[in-house]
């Protein structure tokens, strides 16, 4: 009894101690949902896990909520910081407004390195194929044919001692299909998987189902406290879907939780130091009225997000008196009246970006961008990367607003070296208030070897979206608020002072077709070329080793007495 | 504009050259003649001083305004200049005079590798003008080679140091040598060599770089012991050879080398086939715009392949 009670002892201190000591990690999920004009509903998911280690500096061994995969990666590699993204789908500005976090098509991977590395591209080359082996994504093809060196754009996100941007590689692979097999190693970085917390509606079946799905892994080193003295690390998942709530609400824009995801909220992530909700009940109509969802939230709140005033009603999942009328949470918005979210808001900054041009010669690329603000002029970065088989003529480029004539103020051109490395321009362009601006390039097409082009040639060439940085003026002045305490789709991107926010667009991407050469005959134009040459040889040979013998005219045999007889009949001469 | 000048240049410089040339066969002729060399059934062959009066005209004329002359000089491209370095090459060589035509020899190799086939060519005439017999145990004729060769590799490094100055490095050479070289861009031309690295598998691709480029060089030598006595025709020769198997040929080097053929009019009975043939450049000439309109804008395959095939065919039968 003694001896049971002294064992239970030794056996609970440390427990109990434990509480004492201070978490060095924390994890915190969040859902938010945004009603959209014209009928769709986005959501978005983002869990941020926080570790308050220094993966750079030693081995560290013991790994809680941090994945240890990335840990790993993180310290081997000498990564500051690495963004993934894999999207499928495009995300219409226009008629869904800006997007909390966008990417671009296919999947895209930039990373900063830490300045200790030397050989950037080895590092880079090895980055990305353990990565491509962690999300079961062909990040493999990523070589030095689609990977650039940004000048200007994709400053760090998080904490950095100097900007030298040869530690900066950033890469697209448009042609990337997001599925089941890359959501599946996603969610198991979790530290709940997808077995508690808000990770269960992360359903394959419906997630895929939708007009834009997009997930994401963002790693960065933050500071750890307002004194910022140490360094914490920041691993980010977001996972940003867009459904159609028209195609699977019958009818009525009406959605809900279990519509969209064909499961319900039951209990928070244990290991999660907060989970919440977020709906977007600004109001739409002309009157105000906040919008009505069902079960009513624990608290509303009102913040500035991309210079509008918005309104959030929130579930907060750890709250106890959330469940106590009901076992599962299913948030439900109804329309009051139908029309009320037809009114489409036009976005301050979009873009759009097309081909013209006809035959497979050449073409033009144009791109719009759209600045609607009435008052304010601002600057934004364009970033082009455009394939090596596309042979841009730089000279062609040109940059026009409301028909005048628009010099960028930076320009950082890099031409391509064939099968070594793509096109990069990048472009500082001042926006007035109110216009449209075109940038229009020409480029021409370059015939590829037979063992280059994918197996469906005749589908096309991606060209990558263009990526428009720009720090946009908001209408409404925005208070710097604590970043621990806002919520997090507000903090990712540093914001410097009350009056912009930062904005990074992405524009569509392009299919291009190439002129094929005829991809069943490699044998029969080795031997026809062939030919050709063995006919030149041939002449030449014959010229060379010719010589020419005088001829005794013969006599003749009999067949030519026997024409000659006939030749006296007729009366032509004799041979 | 400038490339007009280029153009009238080479003209004129061709015009030249064949009068000089025409000088020297006359007398050369008459010289026979006289020592009653010739068979005498030959009386058709001899030349008549009034054909002789024509034929520099004639062989201006032909480049002037031969239509691809026109076309490339409408295009802009630097065949022009080239045919023209190539031009005062001939005009210095026949004229006799060694430094010159070194000079000028370099010029052109510098511009693109394959002129220095011309060297053999240059030297044989060289030799004949100064009366050097060529038997290869007889030491002026190894000094006579040797200074020609010194000249000309005196000249090429001289310019060749002075682009390495300009640019301070030597990066260039890959990429303008090693370009025409190794072939790595594939645009559709007149050639013959696009569709087929087009259509060639990874691993034979050094193979047959190689064995394409070696097809230019081989020929010089065997020529060289045949044509020993006809140097000016050797050179036609290795001019018409570069041009059907050089990288990137262009309707340009074609004029070059047509604009040659009224030197050798008395020849012209001798040609078989001459009927067939200009049809069949006349027609290559007029199908491949349309088929290349045919192949980028309406998509039939393998159209423009048909053209490396029939332009370089006739051209390999003269």
């Amino acid at each position: 009894g003694a001896m049971a009670a002294l064992l239970l002892a030794v056996l609970l201190v440390p427990l109990l101690a434990a509480p004492g000591r201070a978490r060095r990690d924390a994890l915190r999920e969040e859902l938010l949902l945004s009603p959209l004009p014209a009928g769709d509903v986005a959501a978005t998911f983002q869990f941020r896990t926080r570790w308050d280690a220094d993966l750079s500096s030693g081995a560290v061994s013991h790994y809680r909520l941090f994945p240890k995969a990335l840990g790993q990666l993180v310290a081997a590699l000498g990564v500051r910081e690495l963004h993934l993204a894999l999207t499928q789908g495009f995300w219409r500005t226009r008629t869904w407004g800006q997007p909390p976090l966008q990417a671009p098509a296919g999947a895209e991977l930039w990373v900063w390195f830490q300045p200790t590395v030397t050989n950037v591209d080895k590092a880079w080359k090895e980055l990305s194929n353990i990565l491509s082996g962690i999300f079961c994504a062909s990040l493999n093809f990523i070589d030095s044919t689609n990977t650039v060196t940004p000048m200007a754009s994709f400053k760090p996100l998080g904490l950095a001692n100097g900007t030298d941007h040869h530690l900066l590689r950033y890469a697209v692979l448009p042609r990337e299909v997001v599925c089941t097999e890359n959501l599946t190693p996603w969610k198991k970085l979790l530290p709940c998987g997808s077995k508690a917390g808000l990770a269960v509606l992360l359903k394959a079946e419906r997630l895929f189902h939708s007009s834009y799905h997009s997930q994401a892994v963002h790693i960065r080193p933050v500071c750890r406290d307002a004194s910022c003295l140490a360094v914490s690390w920041e691993l980010r998942q977001t996972l940003t879907v867009v459904f159609d709530a028209f195609s699977s609400g019958q009818g009525k824009k009406d959605w809900s939780l279990f519509k969209m995801f064909s499961r319900t909220l039951t209990d928070a992530c244990p290991l999660a130091s907060e989970s919440k909700v977020y709906v977007d009940i600004s109001p739409k109509n002309k009157e105000k009225e906040l919008l009505e969802v069902t079960p009513p939230p624990t608290s509303v709140h009102e913040t500035i997000v991309q210079g509008d005033k918005r309104t959030y009603a929130i579930y907060d999942l750890l709250s106890p008196s959330l469940f106590n009328t009901s076992r599962s949470l299913n948030v439900q918005l109804k329309w009051k009246r139908p029309e009320d979210s037809s009114e489409l808001p036009t976005p301050v900054l979009h873009a759009h970006r097309y081909v013209s041009g006809y035959g497979l010669q050449t073409g033009e690329i144009s791109t719009l961008i759209y600045n609607t603000h009435p008052y304010r002029a601002f600057p934004v970065i364009l970033l082009e990367t455009v394939p090596w088989y596309l042979r841009l003529y730089v000279h062609t480029l040109t940059i026009t607003t409301k028909g005048k004539e628009n010099k960028p103020s930076y320009i950082h051109y890099q031409p391509a070296q064939d099968r070594r490395r793509p096109h990069l321009l990048e472009m500082l362009i001042q926006l007035p208030a109110n216009s449209v601006t075109k940038i229009t390039i020409q480029f021409e097409r370059a015939l590829l070897k037979w063992t280059e082009y994918p197996p469906d040639p005749n589908h096309g060439f991606y060209v990558s979206s263009s990526v428009l940085s720009a720090l946009v003026p908001s209408i409404i002045a925005m208070k710097n608020v604590d970043v621990e305490q806002s919520p997090l789709f507000t903090s990712l991107f540093p914001s410097s002072d009350g009056s912009s926010y930062f904005l990074r667009l992405y524009t569509e991407p392009l299919l291009v077709n190439l002129p094929t050469p005829d991809f069943s005959m490699p044998y029969n134009v080795i031997c026809l070329t062939c030919t050709v040459v063995a006919v030149c040889y041939g002449s030449f040979y014959n010229l060379l080793t010719r010589t020419f013998h005088v001829e005794e005219p013969s006599r003749g045999g009999l067949a030519k007495r026997l024409a000659n007889i006939i030749r006296k009949f007729r009366g032509v001469p004799l041979l | 504009l400038l490339f007009q000048i280029t153009d009238v240049l080479t003209a004129v410089a061709l015009y030249l050259a064949i009068q000089d040339y025409n000088k020297v066969v006359f007398k050369k002729q008459k010289l026979l003649i006289e020592l009653d060399k010739y068979a005498p059934d030959v009386a058709e062959l001899i030349r008549t001083p009034m054909e002789m009066h024509y034929i520099p005209l004639k062989v201006a004329l032909f480049y002037l305004l031969n239509p691809y002359t026109v076309m490339s000089c409408v295009a802009k491209s630097t065949c022009a200049i080239n045919n023209t370095v190539i031009a005062f090459f001939i005009l210095a060589t026949i004229k006799g005079s060694a430094f010159l035509s070194a000079v000028f020899l370099a010029l052109a190799t510098y511009q693109s590798l394959y002129p220095l086939t011309l060297f053999a060519p240059a030297l044989l005439y060289l030799l004949q003008r100064q009366f050097i017999p060529i038997k290869l145990k007889s030491k002026s004729f190894w000094l006579y080679t040797m200074q020609y060769a010194a000249l000309y590799l005196c000249s090429l490094v001289v310019i060749i140091c002075l682009s390495f100055f300009l640019l301070n490095s030597w990066d260039f050479i890959p990429s303008v040598y090693g370009f025409i070289l190794s072939v790595p861009d594939l645009t559709p031309n007149i050639g013959l060599f696009w569709y087929f690295f087009a259509e060639m598998f990874e691993h034979f691709s050094l193979f047959f770089v190689c064995v394409f480029q070696i097809n230019v060089f081989f020929y010089t030598i065997p020529l060289a012991i045949k044509l020993k006595e006809h140097p000016v025709f050797f050179m036609f020769v290795q001019i018409a050879i570069i041009s059907i198997f050089k990288s990137y040929p262009t309707v340009g080097d074609i004029a070059l080398y047509m604009a040659f053929l009224p030197v050798w009019s008395h020849l012209y009975r001798f040609l078989r086939n001459i009927f067939i043939l200009s049809c069949v450049l006349i027609v290559c000439s007029v199908l491949f715009p349309v088929l290349w309109h045919l192949w980028i804008y309406a998509g039939s395959a393998n159209s423009n392949f048909y053209y490396a095939i029939t332009l370089t065919f006739n051209v390999g039968q003269v």
